[in-house]
């Protein structure tokens, strides 16, 4: 008994769960009326920012990449960060992290956030200085 | 046994049924999987950056690698992956609408969906298999030195890439694949390309509209071009013809980005296999109404989770692969 009594009650915090949807992207600049409609403005979003991706990639304008930030092109800053941005939408959008419990959230988002980029830290000065010795090092690879 | 059966057992702390994080324990272990897997992929695609780090004046330009679509010739940088990309992203979006349509219970609905997301991962499954077999065959063929480096041909006149076939000549010569028939059992040839070496450098020498274009990227962010007299000094360098990439071969440059590409794109093509493979199960669990029965969706939300996974790790390898 007590066991069906858990089961129901499971599954109507499911379904109670499941029906609340936050509906504003954009900090609130943008609410849509349903889900569905919700889902298809973040589609056209992330299909504009893969063009843009794709426009860039294809025109790689100078400015942009006789520029560099941190020894990397700004056309590659701009790629990396619009990643990001497609990455946060899909996770909070599709994947409904918006939906879901800050902590649950948090857990999820800065846990590999902080691994990786540690281990992007920690690689690519690592990669840096084994090109330098390649490079000054009397070291002949390139023979 | 718990003798004291309460009604309230889930408010109750120590009950168990209290959820912290308001998600079920199906969900919150996907989301173990998922941040774990997503660790994996960053180990990749960071250990591609250090390589790539390693080699950066030499590393392969990808516009140049990946241009072509299929059913077109000519030079189409890109546009193809943008495709594959906008599918798997098409895909994404018909999933988390058959999630919605789960949440209203809505049966045909979810079933509707479903069936777009499994097409749309066997076109970005398709579409992968099309891009490695290209990447295999190879493009313009190439030469590689005994340092191990690459040396590519370009036509003087047009500015374009020449191709093996348009400047070497055939030559009177006969060599015989090693096969692992012959000799010992561990030893054989991969492929044999089309042309030899020798008949390479005898055509190259005959043709003076053709020059070498090595892998050091110059500081116009352009694979460096050398004069006829530089193209011919190096050519003494050369040791073996390179048609294609393979694990061991690359005719676009260094190793490792083919070593890269295949296992990178394939651990994620694998996982988009599955995902198709995983997709298909539920959707005949939707269809014999599994869910309907059970008096909720979940698990469509679940396996929703890991599809929605695979085209957010997409986007980054489509990042650093296609466009950095």
């Amino acid at each position: 008994m007590s066991f069906l009594l858990r089961q129901e009650s499971i599954k109507n915090s499911i379904v109670n769960m499941a029906h609340e949807h936050k509906l504003e992207i954009f900090r609130g600049l943008l609410k849509f009326k349903s889900n569905t409609q919700k889902i298809w403005g973040v589609l056209i979003f992330l299909s504009i920012v893969t063009a843009v991706e794709v426009a860039l990639g294809i025109l790689k304008p100078e400015i942009l990449t006789k520029n560099y930030f941190l020894g990397m092109k700004l056309l590659n800053w701009i790629f990396i960060i619009l990643t990001l941005v497609k990455a946060y939408y899909i996770a909070w959008d599709f994947m409904h992290l918006r939906d879901e419990k800050s902590s649950l959230r948090r857990a999820i988002v800065w846990t590999p956030i902080f691994l990786v980029s540690y281990l992007i830290f920690i690689l690519l000065f690592e990669a840096d200085y084994i090109y330098n010795v390649f490079k000054e090092g009397f070291l002949s690879w390139d023979f | 046994m718990d003798s004291t059966v309460t009604t309230g057992a889930e408010d109750n702390v120590w009950g168990g049924g209290n959820r912290p994080l308001g998600a079920s324990y199906g969900k919150l272990m996907m989301w173990f999987f998922i941040v774990s897997d997503a660790l994996t992929f960053s180990g990749f695609l960071v250990s591609y950056g250090f390589s790539r780090f390693k080699f950066i004046e030499t590393w392969p330009i990808a516009d140049e690698v990946f241009t072509h679509v299929p059913f077109f010739h000519g030079n189409y940088p890109m546009y193809y992956v943008a495709f594959m990309t906008f599918i798997l992203i098409m895909s994404s979006v018909t999933m988390v609408l058959a999630v919605d349509a789960g949440h209203r219970m809505m049966k045909n609905r979810v079933i509707l969906y479903m069936f777009l997301t499994i097409i749309g991962g066997a076109i970005f499954v398709g579409s992968q298999a099309w891009e490695w077999a290209t990447f295999i065959k190879g493009d313009f063929g190439a030469l590689e030195t005994k340092g191990g480096r690459i040396l590519q041909f370009v036509n003087a006149e047009t500015g374009e890439r020449a191709a093996l076939a348009e400047f070497s000549k055939t030559l009177p010569e006969e060599r015989v694949k090693h096969e692992g028939s012959n000799g010992i059992w561990y030893q054989k040839e991969g492929y044999k390309t089309s042309y030899s070496l020798n008949e390479v450098i005898e055509g190259f020498k005959a043709s003076p509209n053709i020059l070498i274009r090595t892998e050091t990227i110059n500081e116009e962010g352009e694979k460096t071009l050398l004069t006829r007299q530089e193209s011919l000094a190096k050519l003494k360098d050369a040791k073996l013809v390179v048609e294609g990439a393979n694990l061991i071969r690359n005719e676009y440059g260094s190793r490792l980005f083919a070593d890269f590409f295949f296992f990178i794109t394939g651990f994620h093509g694998f996982h988009v296999f599955s995902g198709v493979v995983i997709n298909v199960i539920i959707f005949f669990n939707v269809i014999l109404g599994t869910y309907e029965r059970r008096g909720h969706y979940e698990m469509v939300e679940k396996v929703g989770l890991y599809w929605h996974f695979v085209d957010l790790v997409w986007v980054f390898v489509f990042t650093f692969f296609y466009l950095v």
